[in-house]
């Protein structure tokens, strides 16, 4: 039997752009979910929403063409599309708290067998406490999709019973894509949709903490070489 | 005759007590009142609480604040940010109090202020530490957190255009938290790029109208310059 083969990170980043539906409202999480926009069906229309108060956010700028003036939530110059719009901060939030963005992509170092999600801190006492928009993100958006590696460097499991880092909210995440399964959180539990070829549905629940349910209709993860 | 131009660096302190609370507007660094904060900074005005989302990168912006040693609290979301060792000294040797509030919360919190509001309950930080030792609340079946108002005793913010009666308007992204604290403070003081005659602003298109701005002070330095060079540089090294 061949060994299987986890995804990088521009392949997660494509599984997650093949749900996204034509007219979706979207935010992008810093790190791997700013990969999304590179993948997404170029026939379907996207509008990006990022909180320092932008809607149609487009990809960053050519050379000659950046403006300091335009930025995104992680600092990096980008540009507006034709539609887009400008808006305050309080504005902003409501468009993330008050349920109207249909969906949210974010990296996570840890997500608990009921979605309950944390991605702002590791309890580091020697860091800087940062939240920025983390926790208001999840909170108003009901299709909170979650990015990450499947375990940590030194293989350890990310998806747990419970999350041993600080809490960014509770039950908030709806489906996860890792580097080796994509998996839905449920109200019966974890239901992996998808695993990569090779590895068998017992060793991908051996580097899960969580318990994991196989649907009945699962597929092979796939991805192209990129 | 209503006229809140300011023109001397001088007249930006005026009546900043130490002590004080004070708004800075800006999201990173764009967006950031950088000559009100070097009048800060000059001025013999200290023990400061800042209110800003972030906490400045490298020795700009509040950073430099900071580093001159005026301020004895950060109340915002993030101030960690790449090149943020200002603040991570500061913190790390504990001389330096945090107040950590989500993003959307820090914004309602100031724009409940501005508005006259005693507090509102919100979803954000439910279940989480940061909702420890705050009231909590079921409506219609859901659970919310007690936020209470976030006031200034001063507001510095950056816009882009003013007239003389300080309506506003702002450029791009560096809109931010600018048009929210300027309702918030007792005395709020902007810093503008240009100051155009009265009737130059299309009404349609103000964003602050002037009933919330006491002085207006036009921008003599050219720090766009310097940060547009160092974005533009940071861009095409990535």
């Amino acid at each position: 039997m061949s060994e299987y083969k986890p995804l990088n990170k521009k392949q997660i980043a494509w599984r997650a752009a093949q749900d996204i539906t034509d007219g979706s409202i979207i935010n992008l999480g810093i790190g791997m979910p700013t990969l999304i926009s590179n993948y997404v069906n170029p026939d379907i229309e996207v509008i990006y929403h990022t909180e320092n108060g932008m809607l149609g956010m487009g990809p960053a700028p050519s050379k000659g063409c950046e403006d300091f003036y335009l930025q995104n939530a992680s600092k990096e110059l980008v540009t507006i599309v034709k539609g887009g719009s400008f808006f305050d901060s309080a504005l902003s939030f409501s468009i993330m708290r008050g349920g109207h963005l249909d969906m949210v992509f974010l990296g996570s170092f840890q997500v608990s067998e009921e979605g309950d999600i944390a991605n702002w801190s590791t309890g580091d006492n020697m860091l800087v406490p940062s939240v920025g928009g983390a926790m208001d993100l999840v909170v108003g958006c009901n299709d909170v999709r979650i990015l990450m590696n499947h375990c940590t460097k030194d293989n350890k499991p990310r998806i747990l019973k419970r999350c041993s880092y600080p809490l960014t909210a509770k039950r908030g995440a709806r489906r996860i894509y890792t580097d080796l399964a994509v998996i839905d959180v449920t109200s019966n539990g974890l239901l992996v949709r998808e695993i990569v070829e090779c590895l068998d549905f017992e060793k991908l629940q051996n580097l899960t903490e969580a318990n994991l349910i196989l649907d009945k209709n699962w597929k092979i993860l796939k991805a192209p070489n990129i | 005759m209503i006229n809140k131009c300011i023109y001397k660096t001088r007249d930006i302190k005026k009546g900043i007590k130490s002590g004080s609370t004070i708004l800075v507007g800006g999201f990173g660094e764009c967006g950031v009142p950088l000559e009100l904060i070097d009048a800060l900074i000059e001025s013999d005005i200290t023990d400061l609480a800042i209110a800003s989302n972030n906490a400045g990168v490298a020795d700009r912006g509040v950073a430099k604040l900071l580093k001159a040693g005026k301020v004895k609290k950060i109340i915002g979301s993030y101030p960690r940010s790449i090149d943020s060792y200002v603040v991570e000294e500061l913190y790390k040797k504990n001389l330096i109090k945090l107040e950590i509030v989500p993003q959307g919360t820090f914004v309602e919190r100031i724009r409940a202020a501005g508005a006259g509001l005693g507090g509102f309950y919100t979803p954000v930080g439910v279940g989480t530490m940061l909702a420890e030792g705050k009231e909590a609340k079921i409506i219609d079946g859901k659970e919310y957190i007690l936020e209470k108002p976030l006031k200034g005793d001063v507001a510095l913010i950056k816009a882009y255009k003013a007239d003389r009666w300080g309506n506003l308007i702002y450029k791009k992204t560096a809109r931010n938290f600018n048009p929210i604290m300027a309702t918030a403070a007792d005395l709020v003081i902007a810093e503008v790029d240009e100051i155009v005659e009265l009737g130059e602003l299309n009404p349609e298109e103000i964003v602050t109208p002037g009933v919330f701005i006491d002085r207006v002070y036009q921008c003599k330095k050219n720090y766009d310059d310097l940060l547009h060079n160092i974005y533009v540089s940071r861009h095409r090294n990535n």
